[in-house]
C-alpha cells in the first residue's frame, strides 16, 4: 500500500507541470492560447536537423522564432532543458471522430449507404467531443486525416488538427477523394466469396468506376462552360477529381491491384494519392516511377498472404521508402490513432531506419497533403503543432510532457488517464469502514 | 466409475508417455548473453546451458559439453518464451455456439500444427500460446495449451501435454447476444449469465452426489444400484467445482467480474482467471484477493460498448494492486509482437523492465499452472527462450531466434519466404487477404446468428 501512494505521488508530481492551474475538485483544464517561451531544448525540426540548446517561441499560434537566445518578453517560460520538441505527428489516415463504439451502429458515421457518395463529408461527422481525441493527442499525434470507408467511393476525408470545439476549427486545409480501387484480394479471412466471384466483382467495380469517371469528367467540362445541369451533388464532387480541384485518395493494397490502378490513373491527369499500399513493396519500383505518393498502414499487420514473410508488414513502407516512394505512415485505426509512434518505431527498425520514419509521420505527410507550408517541420512561420518529450516519442517508455497544437497548450488529460487517478489506488479499496 | 477412472487414467498416462516421447529436445550454450531472467534478476555477460530440453545452468565462462552447439549472442538479450494466455492460433474451429453451456468440447481435438500463425508467433518470440474456446458461452469449452513446436505434424506434439486443464467461461455481451438475442433463450442478460453459472453448478453437485451415493451403495455387498447416466458436461462442471481445473474467464465490465468472484467463492472455487478484464481496474483489490488475477489487453478499447470505459492503465492498476497480471493478443496480429505490448505499460502506469516483462511471461504461467515449468530463466525449467536484438521492450528491437524446448524453431537469418509446412490443393494460389484491423476469433463460427449485421461492424472480442 505505501508503494501504492508513493507511486500516486510520483505520478501526480509527473503532471505537476501541466497542472499548473491547481487542480481542484470540479475544475477541469482547458486549452490555453499564449505566448510560450520552450526554454533550452533539443529541437528535431525533421527539415533543418537538429538543433542543441536551442529555444521555440511560440505565438499567436505559430512558432514565432527558433534560437539559442530568445527574449522572454511576456512570454510563459517553459523549461525544456534536457528535453526534446519535436514536431507534432501527423497520422496519413484514421476514422478518429467519425466512430465512437465500433460495434454501436448508431455511433458509426464513416460508411454512408450506397457505392458512390463522394459528396459525403468526414468534416461534417468529426465528433470534436469524440472521447478518443484526448487519448489520442497524449501520445504527440497533433494532426490526422479522417475519412468515410465502404463503397467505390465513399466519401471526402478531411485533415483535422485535434484541437477545436468545431469542425471548422479542427479543419487543418486539406480534403480529397476517397476511391477504394476495385480489389481483387479478399477482404479478411470473413470474405468466403468464391474466386470466380470475387473476379466478376471486380470486373463490375472496374467498369463502374470507369462509366462514373467519364461522367465527373463530362459533369465537370459542362459545368466549367457555364452549362447548367441538375442538381447532382454526388457528380459536382466527383468532377473536382477530374480537374484537379480536388486529389484522389486511392485505396489500393494487392500488388496487381496497384499495377491497374497505376494504369488506370496514367492517363486522368489528376492528382493521385495511394492509401494503404500493403503490397507495395511487390511493386515499389513501379509505384517510385509513377511517382505516386503514399500513405501506408497499418504497420502492424499481418502480411497478405500466408506465403509470405512474416516481416513483409513492418518492412513494407521501409522497403517502398528505398524504392524512392514519398512514403506517410497511417494506422488506419479510430480509438488507438495513439500507436502511430510505435507503428513509426517497427517501420524504421524493419529498414525504413528512424529518420525516414519520424518523416513519414510528420513532414511526409504535410507534403504529400498539400500543408507543408503549415505543417510537418519545426520552421518559423508554420503552426506551433509541436511536442516536448523527455526521450524518443517512438518509444514506450518516453513521456511527453506537453502538446502544443495551434499554439494552444494542450492538457494531458483524458477519460483514461482520469480512471487510472481514481482507481490506482481505490478508496474504499477492499473494504468498507 | 472408479474403474473406468482408473483405465482413462491409464491410458492418458500412456498416451503423455507416447506424445512426450515424439517431443523433440534441443541442447545448446548461448554465451554472452544479458539474460533476463525474469525471476532473479538480470545477468550481464552470462551464459546459459540448455540440454535435453532443460536449462542445466545459468552463470559465466559456462563451456559446452561434447556435441553442444554455441550461440554466441554476444550484445543481444535472452528471455524466456513468451506465453500467451489468450490465443486462438491453431485451431480449426473456435466455438460450440449451440448452448450456454458446453464444458464436453475440446480444443484438443481441433488442434491445426500447419498454421502459418504459429510460425509467425515464433517470429515474435511467442513459444506458448493458450488455444481457447471461443467466447460465445457462458461455459464453453476445455482449451488446450500449445507449445509452438513448429513442423511438428502431429496435434498431439504441439499440445503442452503436461499443462493443467483449463476451461472458457464468458461474460456479458457475447453471451447473451449469442443466446439471448441469437436464439431467444437464456442469457439475455448479465442476471441470465449468473443464473446459468449458479444453475449449472447446482446441477453438477446433483450429479456428483448421485455418483457418490451409487458408489458407495454398489461396494457393499449383494447391492443391485443403478448407476447415474453418465454425463460430460456436468462432470466436467463437477471437476471444476473440485478445483481440477482452471477457469479462464472472458470478461470485461467490473460489476460481471465481481459476480463471478463472489459465485466462485459461495461454490468454494478458487481457480479462477479474468480474461480482457477490460473494467478489471475498477475492483483491482477483489480480483488481487480471490483470484489468480486478468489476463489484459495492453491498449485495445471502444470497439464495443462493453469496452467504452476503459484505461490503457488497467495493466498498471491490477498490478500495484497486487493482482497477477497478464497481457494477452486474443489475435493473430497482436500476438506477434507481445514484447511490444507489454512494453506499453511502461507509457501507462510506467511499470519498471521486470514488472513489463513478467506479464508476457512468468504471470501468465502462473494463470496456466505452469509457472514451475516454463515462464522464467531458471535451472531446472524448460528451455523455451527467445533472442532479441535490442532490449525487448524497446520499440526498436527485434527478435533474432526463439526455441522451444531447446530447439530452434525461428531464426531471422534462416527464415525464408515461404514457411508453409503444407499447401493445400483447395486454396487459391496467390490468395491475398488484406488486413483489417484486427484478426480475432473469439466469436468465429457465431456469425449465421448474426446475418443482419452489416460486415464493416464484425467484431469478435
Amino acid at each position: 500500500m505505501k508503494r501504492l501512494n508513493k507511486i500516486f505521488i510520483a505520478f501526480l508530481l509527473a503532471l505537476l507541470p501541466m497542472m499548473a492551474m491547481a487542480q481542484i475538485d470540479g475544475e477541469v483544464i482547458k486549452p490555453r492560447a499564449g505566448k510560450f517561451l520552450l526554454q533550452n531544448a533539443t529541437v528535431v525540426t525533421i527539415t533543418q536537423g537538429v538543433l542543441n540548446n536551442t529555444s521555440v517561441l511560440v505565438d499567436d499560434g505559430k512558432i514565432k522564432q527558433i534560437g539559442a537566445n530568445i527574449a522572454t518578453d511576456g512570454a510563459e517560460v517553459i523549461d525544456c532543458s534536457g528535453k526534446f520538441i519535436y514536431p507534432g505527428m501527423i497520422d496519413g489516415g484514421t476514422k478518429l471522430g467519425l466512430v465512437e463504439v465500433s460495434s454501436v451502429a448508431e455511433t458509426v458515421d464513416y460508411a454512408e449507404i450506397g457505392n458512390f457518395s463522394p459528396n459525403m463529408q468526414a468534416l461534417t461527422a468529426v465528433n470534436p467531443n469524440s472521447v478518443a481525441i484526448p487519448v489520442t493527442r497524449v501520445s504527440g499525434v497533433t494532426t490526422v486525416l479522417t475519412a468515410p470507408a465502404g463503397g467505390l467511393f465513399p466519401g471526402t476525408a478531411a485533415l483535422i488538427n485535434l484541437n477545436g470545439y468545431t469542425p471548422d476549427q479542427m479543419y487543418a486545409g486539406f480534403k480529397g477523394i476517397v476511391m477504394n480501387f476495385p480489389s481483387s484480394g479478399r477482404r479478411g479471412r470473413y470474405d468466403r466469396r468464391s474466386d470466380e466471384d470475387i473476379k466478376k466483382a471486380n470486373e463490375k467495380a472496374v467498369k463502374e468506376a470507369n462509366e462514373l469517371w467519364e461522367k465527373a469528367k463530362s459533369y465537370g467540362s459542362l459545368v466549367s462552360n457555364g452549362a447548367e445541369l441538375d442538381y447532382y451533388p454526388e457528380m459536382e464532387q466527383l468532377a473536382k477529381a477530374t480537374t484537379g480541384e480536388l486529389p484522389l485518395l486511392i485505396e489500393v493494397n494487392a500488388a496487381s491491384d496497384i499495377l491497374a490502378a497505376i494504369k488506370w490513373v496514367a492517363d486522368k491527369g489528376t492528382k493521385v494519392i495511394f492509401t494503404g499500399v500493403a503490397e507495395g513493396w511487390r511493386v515499389a519500383d513501379e509505384i517510385a516511377k509513377a511517382g505516386i505518393p503514399v500513405v501506408t498502414g497499418p504497420i502492424q499487420a499481418l502480411p497478405t498472404r500466408d506465403s509470405d514473410r512474416y516481416d513483409t508488414p513492418y518492412a513494407n513502407a521501409g522497403k517502398m521508402a528505398k524504392a524512392g516512394v514519398k512514403v506517410a505512415i497511417r494506422t488506419d485505426e479510430q480509438e488507438n490513432v495513439r500507436n502511430l509512434p510505435f507503428f513509426a518505431a517497427f517501420a524504421a527498425a524493419y529498414g525504413m531506419g528512424k529518420e525516414e520514419a519520424w518523416k513519414a509521420v510528420t513532414i511526409n505527410p504535410a507534403e504529400i497533403f498539400g500543408v507543408a507550408d503549415q505543417y510537418g517541420s519545426v520552421e518559423t512561420g508554420k503552426v506551433a503543432n509541436l511536442i516536448v518529450a523527455d526521450g524518443d516519442p517512438f518509444e514506450t517508455k518516453t513521456n511527453i510532457m506537453h502538446v502544443f497544437i495551434n499554439g494552444y497548450r494542450m492538457p494531458l488529460s483524458n477519460r483514461q488517464i482520469r480512471l487510472y487517478q481514481e482507481f490506482l489506488d481505490r478508496s474504499p479499496g477492499l473494504k468498507m469502514n | 466409475m472408479k474403474k473406468a477412472n482408473y483405465f482413462l487414467a491409464a491410458l492418458l498416462g500412456l498416451s503423455i508417455q507416447f506424445a512426450s516421447a515424439q517431443v523433440k529436445k534441443g541442447s545448446i550454450l548461448i554465451k554472452n548473453a544479458t539474460v533476463l531472467t525474469i525471476t532473479e534478476g538480470t545477468l550481464e555477460n552470462s551464459d546459459v546451458l540448455v540440454q535435453d530440453g532443460i536449462i542445466k545452468k545459468v552463470g559465466q565462462n559456462l563451456n559446452a559439453p561434447n556435441g553442444v552447439t554455441t550461440i554466441d549472442a554476444t550484445g543481444k538479450f535472452l528471455m524466456p518464451g513468451i506465453i500467451d494466455a489468450h490465443s486462438h492460433l491453431g485451431l480449426d474451429v473456435v466455438n460450440e455456439a449451440t448452448a450456454p453451456i458446453v464444458a464436453e468440447v475440446r480444443m484438443k481435438d481441433v488442434v491445426n500444427p500447419y498454421e502459418v500463425g504459429i510460425y509467425r508467433a515464433l517470429a515474435g518470440g511467442v513459444t506458448i500460446s493458450h488455444a481457447m474456446h471461443g467466447s460465445a458461452n457462458v461455459i464453453g469449452g476445455q482449451n488446450a495449451t500449445l507449445k509452438h513446436r513448429w513442423g511438428s505434424t502431429d496435434p498431439a506434439d504441439i499440445i503442452m501435454q503436461d499443462a493443467p486443464r483449463t476451461i472458457k467461461f464468458a461474460l456479458g455481451e457475447n453471451p447473451t447476444r449469442v443466446h439471448g438475442r441469437g436464439n431467444n433463450i437464456q442469457p439475455r442478460t448479465r442476471m441470465g449469465v449468473e443464473a446459468i453459472l449458479r444453475n449449472g453448478f447446482n446441477e453438477a453437485i446433483q450429479y456428483q452426489k448421485a455418483w457418490d451415493s451409487y458408489n458407495s451403495e454398489s461396494s457393499k455387498k449383494g447391492n443391485s444400484a443403478m448407476p447415474p447416466v453418465n454425463n460430460e458436461r456436468l462432470q466436467i462442471l463437477s471437476d471444476i467445482l473440485n478445483d481440477k481445473i482452471i477457469i479462464h474467464c472472458h470478461s470485461y465490465r467490473a460489476d460481471e467480474i465481481y459476480m463471478l468472484i463472489n459465485v466462485a467463492r459461495d461454490f468454494g472455487i478458487t481457480k479462477l482467471v479474468f480474461q480482457h478484464t477490460n473494467e478489471g481496474f475498477k475492483v483491482a483489490p477483489e480480483i488481487a484477493e480471490y483470484t489468480m488475477g486478468a489476463s489484459v489487453f495492453a491498449d485495445w478499447w471502444a470497439y464495443k460498448f462493453e469496452v467504452y470505459y476503459s484505461t490503457a492503465y488497467n495493466a498498471a492498476i491490477l498490478t500495484e494492486n497486487g493482482a497477477i497480471t497478464s497481457i494477452n493478443s486474443d489475435d493473430a496480429e497482436l500476438i506477434r509482437h507481445l514484447y511490444h505490448e507489454a512494453a506499453k505499460t511502461q507509457r501507462y502506469g510506467g511499470m519498471t523492465d521486470e514488472q513489463a516483462l513478467a506479464m508476457i511471461t512468468i504471470n501468465p504461467a502462473k494463470q496456466l499452472g505452469i509457472s514451475d515449468k516454463v515462464g522464467s530463466i531458471e535451472e531446472g525449467k524448460q528451455a523455451d527462450l527467445v533472442i532479441f536484438e535490442g532490449h525487448p521492450l524497446s520499440s526498436y528491437t527485434v527478435p533474432q531466434m526463439t526455441f522451444v524446448d531447446g530447439v530452434k524453431y525461428f531464426d531471422i537469418k534462416e527464415d525464408e519466404d515461404d514457411q508453409r509446412l503444407k499447401v493445400a490443393p483447395t486454396e487459391m494460389v496467390d490468395a491475398v487477404m488484406i488486413y483489417e484491423g484486427h484478426d480475432s476469433r473469439c466469436m468465429q463460427d457465431t456469425e449465421h446468428l448474426f446475418e443482419t449485421t452489416n460486415s464493416l461492424f464484425q467484431l469478435n472480442y
